[in-house]
């Protein structure tokens, strides 16, 4: 018997129209289960599970269908009395958000937060409450219980936060937790934490598992069953086994194409963006993005197809009745990708050289605003890139990796180090040759809503570059140029008289992109370029870059956390750990052969779509360290599992294994006799 | 001869300034937005309707002009009085005075005063007045009768003008739509149009069912009495409007640079530069305000006494202090408006657009224009239109208290200013204040009401809920 059970909920925003993020969703999750909601943003997980809670925004509205918990008698949600509500949640079903900074109350220590719940819910006080919150506490792995909490949230680091909000969740020990993209916001070694603690507890409490991602890599590692969701409607649920070994929808099958691989010389993608909600769907939904689609897809929408093994699917593609119901396709599914064909040519002439960069913030203090101590951001770098390859720039949050960029512009000015770029040194130029300089060396940003000036349109954006730098003179031939870089860059001409806010995320970075080519750079610095898109729209973008690497032979610094990216796109990686590189070589040497305890800490750490059980996740304890005040020594021995004494005391040399392939780490001899790097 | 005086002047170029603003707003669709959402408001839409009628007072109010004496031989002569187009209109208001106080419709003075009779007699009574109900032979029986009668015809009037303008607007609307007059009726009859007019109509209707009975009745009757030397209370309170409205409107003109430019380059540049304007204002705002408008108002005002020649009428020197203390408010009142842009710039210098324009080379000054102005003109526009009536109620307040503006200029300030002594008069003259009053609530609480409006439509934090769930 299923423990919850929701059946053709729908629910209504009245915003202006109505808008339809749940139309129809049904599902069961059963007593222990792990359930999986998959899909892209703006495709109404979050509503499902507002919904559910009955904690939608006010301009929502649950139009229709039944959510029952089941637990001996039935209890129908949506008929509920909200005081009653207020009773069954967080005691029989809770929930956990995705920003655990925005979720806390700042100005309460999280004792007292986790208190609020067992005195609401379970009435317990006193002894006994403060018993069960240190209980709690221990339970989700926070150490030294005692004292934490009494801790305020801006005492705890982002991972810990969260672990706060799952013991809040768990304080009542509910029947169902929903878990609403809990590892999103966290860098990939707090969030192999954060699973392993969610599975841990699960299997200890057996409660059922709501869980919101988008990221297939977390499916696999978390979901027994997974339900895919596209534009307010399930399209695909079936089994963990089935669903990674033969997914069935178009959908799905593309969303696996689109996500990037070694190897895969292009990344399937899928044409046009997710409809609008506001409308009726008298066909299928994602016909006029799905290649298989035929005229039956645009003329009836596909009922619910139930297949063996309890799997489902909403496609006319597996319908019985339909003449040329293709489980072929699924069957003669190959990755879209095609192999690389061609390794790409070597240059080995460094285009640009860092040599021990540091960038030092200070931190002042006192009326006299003097110098107290510097934070760390970025101590002593060195890398080269050579014209037409890519150097993939990987850590954690707060490792310095953005700075890293910024100050190869000088956007951030450096304290130390130098930076050639064609063997000019950068930091030491003066303003107007900088200027010059400016034009070879551009940046694309992570968050394509920040990086588009919303009061300018398209055209000016683009334009404003080849103004500034005096490439091109001419005002026609700046616009004949703008509408070159919108084909080169997969727009039309005829958007540059836009704004920004009429395109989508996608088509925004698109957007940066041929801003900084208008000005024809020879490297360009991507800070996180596609952290905030979504799997499809990330294929896209990551399409666009390598053939743009191709056709123009573009240097990239390639700043990421996500390593699947770096598999598809790196020629080169570099690990930074706190400000420092601790590991640089060839893509195959450092995602083949590791030798950084870190670097392999944070390759198992990734989720993978290979089934979880296979691969050894090595667990790192506690987060990264403050720059303000850096372990001695090696950075990283409180958290390696293979720390030594001597890791304490001094900063490892490098160790080469090849003539591209370094580490420092004590683990394997020193061999400074090439030079220090 | 027409006359600008210098409050004219910026009047008529923030007047154009309006209307440069509203041809490039209506251009461009990003900047339209917002202001269709005002457009989509009803409170906002109902003060603006009130507002129309206030600026519109305010407006015929600034164009002044010296009215040519009677012809003797050959040169004209120029009277020295400045009249406006206002005074024109309401000639019968400014010319039909009293001998001193009378109340609201009356048809006797206020005071009792000997009186000679014809036959040479002479009695203590309340004198008739010589223009307020005059045509009555007995007030006493006559006057209740004839007022009612009065503003029955010209509820009447009211109501027929009503639906000739609600007609007009229906049928323009019609015209633009391509639809039947009826259908288009019945929407906006129902509400069922995107911009509210049946609130703009409703609102439109009750103005007109105050104001044109009180212009009917103003021909024979001093609606709001008269005061101390006999003018009509009315006209006075209609005059106030617009100096109400020029210390509203002009001074956020003179503060608008210095907050604009003090508070971007406090933003942006940050260091030595942000300190340095951040002493200057929060200095500034440690001063009580009101003391250093009264020290800089005296100041003036002793400037102006000792040179009368600098001025060739009474109203240009009245004018010159007006502006001085538009001036003034303005130096004082920018610090608010000043943080605000510094905070908001401090944000926005480290989006990544900006970033993005550093990494081009882009000027600074560039910059400072072609990316930070406008992206903090929500604020400015948000802050002037919320500044108004505080300004409003300041100059009231400021004349009060005597160092706001000259004595001889109609003010809100003024007439509370002078009718506050009748307040301890028994029986009360209490229709001066009424009247000041009450047209200053309507002005200030329509202006508020419209900022409202106009706050929630350019706040980006109102509307996030609605961008999320989008």
């Amino acid at each position: 018997m299923s423990l919850l059970h929701v059946e053709n909920l729908q629910t209504v925003l009245d915003t202006g129209g109505s808008v339809r993020p749940v139309d129809g969703v049904t599902f069961d999750i059963a007593r222990g289960e792990t359930f999986a909601l998959l899909g892209e943003s703006g495709c109404g997980k979050s509503l499902t599970a507002l919904s559910i809670m009955r904690l939608l925004p006010e301009v929502g509205r649950i139009a229709g269908g039944l959510v029952r918990l089941q637990d001996g008698d039935a209890l129908d949600l949506l008929a509920l009395p909200e005081t009653a509500m207020r009773n069954l949640r967080g005691k029989r079903m809770a929930m956990i958000f995705q920003e655990p900074a925005a979720s806390l109350n700042p100005v309460m220590t999280v004792g007292e937060q986790i208190a609020e719940v067992l005195e609401r819910h379970a009435g317990l006080r006193g002894e006994a409450q403060q018993q069960r919150v240190l209980e709690l506490l221990d339970a989700v792995g926070i150490s030294d219980a005692v004292r934490r909490a009494r801790d305020y949230p801006f005492q705890m680091s982002g991972g810990m936060k969260q672990r706060v909000m799952i013991a809040i969740a768990l304080a009542c020990a509910p029947d169902l937790l929903i878990a609403d993209e809990p590892t999103t916001a966290l860098d990939v070694t707090i969030q192999a934490q954060v699973l392993e603690l969610l599975r841990e507890l699960q299997h200890k409490n057996g409660m059922a598992l709501l869980l919101i991602t988008h990221d297939l890599g977390v499916v696999a590692e978390m979901a027994h069953r997974v339900a895919v969701m596209y534009a307010g409607e399930i399209v695909e649920i079936a089994s963990r086994e089935q669903f990674f070994s033969r997914p069935l929808h178009p959908y799905t099958q593309k969303l696996f194409a689109a996500l990037p691989q070694k190897g895969k010389a292009r990344l399937a993608t899928i044409p046009g963006t997710v409809p609008m909600l506001n409308r009726e769907f008298p066909c299928c939904r994602f016909a006029d993005r799905c290649e298989h689609a035929w005229a039956l897809c645009r003329e009836q929408a596909p009922a619910w197809t139930l297949l063996e093994g309890g799997r489902g699917v909403r496609c006319h593609l597996y319908e019985e009745h339909v003449a040329g119901s293709a489980w072929s396709v699924a069957k003669s599914e190959e990755p879209e990708g095609t192999r690389m064909s061609h390794p790409p040519p070597v240059t080995r002439y460094p285009l640009l050289q860092v040599e021990s960069l540091r960038v030092h913030f200070p931190i002042r203090k006192g009326v006299l605003q003097r110098v107290s101590g510097y934070v760390k951001a970025v101590d002593g770098v060195s890398f080269d890139i050579a014209a037409g390859r890519t150097l993939a720039l990987v850590g954690e949050s707060g490792c310095g990796k953005t700075t890293v960029g910024k100050s190869i512009l000088r956007l951030i000015e450096p304290s130390a180090g130098t930076v050639r770029f064609g063997g000019e040194n950068i930091g030491a130029l003066r303003r107007d040759r900088m200027r010059m300089l400016r034009s070879q060396l551009q940046i694309i940003f992570q968050d394509p809503y920040a990086s588009l000036n919303p009061r300018m349109r398209v055209a000016e954006s683009i334009e404003e570059g080849m103004a500034a730098l005096e490439t091109v003179a001419d005002a026609a031939a700046r616009m004949r140029r703008v509408d070159e870089l919108l084909a080169q860059v997969g727009l039309s001409a005829a958007m540059k008289y836009r704004y920004p806010h009429e395109f989508s995320g996608g088509q925004r970075q698109r957007i940066a992109i041929a801003r900084a080519l208008a000005v024809r750079p020879r490297l360009i610095v991507c800070d996180e370029p596609t952290s905030a898109l979504d799997v499809s729209v990330q294929a896209q973008i990551l399409n666009l870059l390598k053939q743009l690497q191709d056709e123009l032979g573009l240097a990239y610094l390639f700043i990421t956390h996500n390593i699947a990216v770096v598999e598809f796109l790196a020629h080169e990686v570099a690990v930074m750990y706190l400000g420092r590189i601790v590991e640089c070589g060839s893509a195959e040497e450092i995602l083949n052969t590791p030798r950084h305890p870190y670097t392999q800490a944070l390759l198992s750490a990734a989720p993978r779509l290979e089934s979880a059980g296979e691969r050894r996740v090595i667990k790192l304890s506690g987060e990264l360290p403050s720059p303000i005040n850096p372990p001695p020594g090696c950075h990283f021995h409180p958290r390696c599992p293979h720390a030594m004494p001597q890791c304490r005391g001094e900063y490892p040399q490098a160790s080469r294994f090849s003539a591209t392939h370094h580490a420092h780490c004590y683990l394997y001899p020193s061999n400074p006799l090439n030079d220090g790097a | 001869m027409p006359v600008v005086l210098w409050t004219d002047a910026l009047i008529y170029l923030l007047l154009a300034a309006v209307i440069v603003f509203v041809v490039v707003v209506r251009r461009r669709e990003h900047l339209l937005a917002p202001w269709q959402r005002v457009a989509h408001s009803r409170s906002g839409m109902a003060a603006a309707t009130v507002l129309v009628f206030f600026l519109a007072a305010g407006l015929l109010d600034s164009v002044h002009y010296r009215p040519a004496l009677a012809d003797n031989g050959g040169e004209r002569n120029y009277s020295v009085e400045v009249l406006s187009l206002f005074d024109l209109l309401a000639t019968q208001l400014r010319t039909h005075t009293e001998k001193t106080y009378s109340a609201p419709l009356a048809a006797h003075l206020f005071a009792k005063e000997n009186i000679s009779l014809a036959d040479g007699r002479q009695v203590r009574d309340f004198p008739r007045l010589v223009h307020g109900g005059a045509h009555l032979p007995d007030p006493a029986n006559e006057l209740a009768h004839d007022v009612l009668w009065r503003s029955g015809l010209a509820l009447l009037l009211a109501l027929v003008i009503w639906l000739a303008l609600a007609a007009g607007l229906v049928a323009w609307l019609a015209r633009r739509r391509g639809i039947a007059w009826r259908d288009m009726a019945r929407q906006v009859w129902y509400g069922k149009t995107e911009i509210p007019w049946h609130v703009v109509l409703l609102t439109l209707a009750a103005m007109l069912v105050v104001v044109v009975p009180m212009w009917v009745l103003s021909a024979n009757y001093h609606v709001f009495g008269t005061d101390k030397v006999g003018q009509d209370v009315l006209y006075l309170a209609l005059k106030s409007i617009r100096t109400g409205l020029v210390i509203g409107t002009l001074t956020t003109l003179v503060m608008l640079p210095f907050a604009l430019l003090l508070g971007i380059a406090a933003g942006y540049f940050k260091g030595w530069a942000d300190d340095v304007i951040q002493y200057v204002y929060t200095t500034l705002n440690s001063i009580p305000s009101v003391l250093l408008i009264a020290a800089a108002v005296l100041m003036t005002q002793i400037y102006m006494d000792l040179h009368p020649e600098l001025f060739e009428t009474v109203a240009a020197r009245a004018d010159l202090r007006l502006l001085f203390l538009c001036v003034i408010l303005g130096i004082t009142s920018w610090t608010g408006l000043c943080r605000l842009l510094r905070g908001e710039t401090l944000k926005l210098r480290e989006m990544e657009y900006i970033q993005a324009a550093q990494a081009f080379g882009v000027s600074q000054w560039r910059i400072l224009t072609r990316h930070i102005l406008p992206n903090v003109m929500h604020i400015v526009l948000i802050s002037l239109v919320m500044e108004f009536s505080a300004l409003v109620l300041a100059e009231a307040v400021l004349s009060y208290v005597g160092v706001g503006v000259d004595p001889s200029m109609i003010s809100f300030g003024t007439m509370i200013n002078s009718a506050r002594l009748e307040m301890a008069r028994e029986p009360m003259v209490w229709w001066a204040l009424l009247a000041a009053f009450s047209f200053m609530f309507v002005l200030v609480l329509a202006a508020n009401l419209f900022a409202d409006a106009v706050r929630d439509a350019f706040d980006p934090r109102v509307q996030t809920l609605k961008v999320k769930t989008a």
